[in-house]
């Protein structure tokens, strides 16, 4: 028997009772934090913005907070502790997307918009459809991100607690713990959204950054650290131990896979660029994201919170680096998909072995794992109350204020909405998460980014720069975007078809890719296009505004 | 609540927008970001390309177990911070200076009242 496992077996009562004793601590403080928030919150401006009152580093943290989920943590370490190399494209793509939001987006939207992503989109256009079109696909990408984040945290809380398929848990066998554990962190994304707004979203995913920074920093230095510093001693003992040597440390074990079927090598290979694009076009579309930058007082303290974002992610994931060799070398493949197979435990496994060395056996090694998965549990946590507070801005805001009530709300009856969407979304989202929590939806990550790449970004960009833009083409764009995205998917491997698929059972795919950016992000743009040059309408004057307030400041909220 | 303007300013934004200072302004913009962005972004695709159709390059090791994949792949992060820190420069030094300007010329025509 593998040692860590053996170890896991002893010390799980005493990292159980830190595990959940630390996660409560995380819930007091974010709770109290959220409450005193509540009481800051008056106006619509300081629900929906925080108040525009945070400054560039804080608003850095809290987007840190927001973008790097359980996906990044967790997924991107076990991916690089199981297949090596591959996994640190995903590090790549989710950094350099960073330069699309800081370049193109991220100034301009704070300073034409107010709320939310559909304040730019309309801003020339027929208020109506376009808000309903950027109001459905906000509530589309975040579903789908909130449901893959949910059920993630069901599927971790039995492996972080270690509860086996035999043993129970106050009472709880493994399958009741993952639904009360969907339904716990519902629970206080509902609360932190509804009671705390932006405000106390945006603390919460602070002190979420400051934690997830600080544990993955400790466990970097204590991989570095047990090889003396040495990079490339670190990397020839992952690759050894994976038993697959130098291949391990190129790419290829996971994506672009080379196998004897000159077809099967060709789809992989357009499958890994496919993925590639969406994730670097991916982030500048996501709602939760682009509702950050206006939580900063200008344009200007927003291009800083983005600088900050990106030297806080890109940190995190040169730490994801040595997280994922080091889960390689010190626990080993064999001891990680024993635990789970798609790696997710990789991260605090490594925790604990690190623990067991460094911080004093096995009392050492139960808490640092007790740390990490409490950590683990705060990232998630703060990200589906970022994605929850991004809809249901979206729903109050656009649909409700501008779509249902023309424009004609108050204030008050606005935010009342957003608290009640909030519930709403909180409510649904939790419903479809025990639905789908016996189904493989590890995808929806992918495919979240994938439909903000297709038929958020063209339209945010056609918005800001391009003169003839017109309602036709903002439709086109959302609409065709989302359908190509989501249509794809429905009909790829990895819905049917295929032994890893979400309903393995079935087979109607007929898409060979798992990504289906290659096709919908270019399809989204040109849509985008071709709904434009039909339409005959164009307001110059209105775009005159909007590039004038864009680039000036002038008239911004 | 809405989140329209008065119809007054549209006249005065299309003055503004057509002025010769707010064409500055757009070229120092675009001139800057769009060519960045091409930039970036190509050389994004090409370490993707190179992850996929080039493998003996990539799998070349450099020193000790440190290959040329990995180097491309920590490039990646060097050119974002770059070029991420080049760009607070330009802006702060080119864009903002000039874009303040015109904020301003367009305020204090507001206090007169009357269009630019």
């Amino acid at each position: 028997m593998e040692p860590h496992l053996l170890a896991a077996e002893v010390s799980t009562s005493t990292s159980r009772g830190l595990t959940i004793t630390l996660f409560l601590v995380f819930v007091a403080i974010t709770l109290g934090i959220t409450i005193w928030a509540s009481r800051q919150t008056k106006t619509a401006t300081d629900f929906y913005a925080g108040g525009r009152q945070f400054s560039g580093f804080q608003n850095g943290m809290a987007i840190g907070g927001d973008y790097m989920s359980a996906a990044s943590f967790l997924g991107i370490a076990g991916l690089i502790a199981l297949y090596g190399y591959d996994g640190f494209l995903y590090s790549i793509g989710f950094l350099v997307a960073w330069l699309v939001a800081l370049l193109l987006v991220a100034e301009y939207l704070r300073n034409s918009g107010r709320y939310t992503m559909a304040d730019v989109l309309a801003f020339r256009m027929r208020q109506r459809p376009v808000r309903t079109a950027a109001s459905v696909s906000t509530i589309v990408v975040s579903i789908f991100y909130l449901i893959a984040q949910m059920v993630g945290a069901g599927a971790l809380v039995s492996l972080l607690l270690g509860i086996k398929a035999d043993t129970t848990f106050l009472g709880m066998d493994a399958d009741t713990a993952k639904v009360a554990t969907i339904i716990l962190v519902g629970a206080l994304m509902i609360v932190y959204v509804v009671v705390g707004g932006m405000k106390g979203t945006t603390y919460v995913q602070i002190v979420k950054a400051f934690m997830l920074m600080t544990g993955a920093l400790i466990m970097t230095l204590l991989v570095l650290a047990h090889y003396k510093f040495n990079l490339s001693e670190l990397l020839g003992d992952a690759a050894q131990q994976s038993g697959k040597g130098d291949a391990f440390l190129e790419p290829g074990l996971r994506y672009g896979v080379e196998s004897a079927s000159a077809s099967a090598t060709f789809y992989s290979k357009m499958d890994l660029l496919s993925l590639g694009i969406a994730l670097v076009l991916g982030t500048a579309g996501l709602p939760h994201i682009l509702t950050r930058f206006y939580t900063v007082p200008t344009s200007r303290i927003a291009r800083k919170s983005v600088l900050w974002a990106i030297g806080i992610i890109g940190t995190f994931y040169l730490f994801t680096l040595a997280l994922g060799f080091g889960a390689a070398a010190l626990v080993g493949g064999q001891a990680i998909t024993a635990q789970d197979k798609a790696g997710n435990t990789a991260a605090p496994q490594l925790a604990q072995a690190l623990g067991i060395d460094y911080l004093g056996g096995e009392t050492g090694g139960a808490i640092l794992l007790a740390v990490i998965a409490a950590v683990a549990f705060a990232t998630i946590l703060a990200v589906v109350a970022g994605l929850t507070l991004a809809s249901s801005s979206s729903v109050a805001h656009d649909f409700y204020a501008n779509v249902i009530r023309r424009g004609n709300a108050s204030e008050r009856d606005e935010v009342r909405v957003a608290r009640i969407s909030a519930l709403v979304i909180g409510a649904v989202a939790i419903a479809l998460s025990i639905f789908a929590q016996s189904l493989n939806v590890a995808f929806l990550v992918a495919l979240a980014f994938a439909v903000a790449a297709s038929a958020n970004l063209p339209a945010i960009l056609y918005s800001l720069f391009w003169k003839r833009f017109n309602t036709a083409g903002a439709m086109w764009s959302i609409y065709g975007g989302l359908i190509v995205a989501v249509g794809l998917v429905f009909f790829s491997p990895v819905v049917s078809g295929s032994p890893t698929a979400m309903f393995p059972d079935n087979d109607w795919h007929f898409f060979p890719l798992s990504n289906p950016g290659l096709i919908s992000i270019p399809a989204g743009f040109l849509a985008g296009w071709i709904g434009t040059v039909i339409s005959k309408e164009s307001d110059a004057d209105k775009y005159a505004e909007l590039e004038v307030r864009s680039l000036t400041g002038h008239g911004a909220h | 609540m809405t989140t329209e303007v008065p119809s007054t300013s549209a006249e005065r934004y299309v003055a503004v927008q057509q002025s010769e200072e707010f064409g500055r302004l757009r070229h120092i913009v675009r001139s800057f970001v769009f060519p960045m962005t091409a930039a970036f972004f190509l050389w994004y695709a090409l370490y993707v390309l190179l992850s996929a159709y080039a493998r003996g390059f990539m799998s070349t090791k450099l020193v000790g177990n440190i290959n040329v994949a990995l180097v491309f792949g920590l490039l990646q992060f060097v050119s974002t911070f770059l070029i991420a820190w080049y760009y607070s420069r330009y802006a702060a030094r080119k864009i903002d200076p000039l874009a303040e300007q015109i904020y301003n010329e367009i305020e204090s025509g507001d206090k007169k009242g009357t269009d630019a």
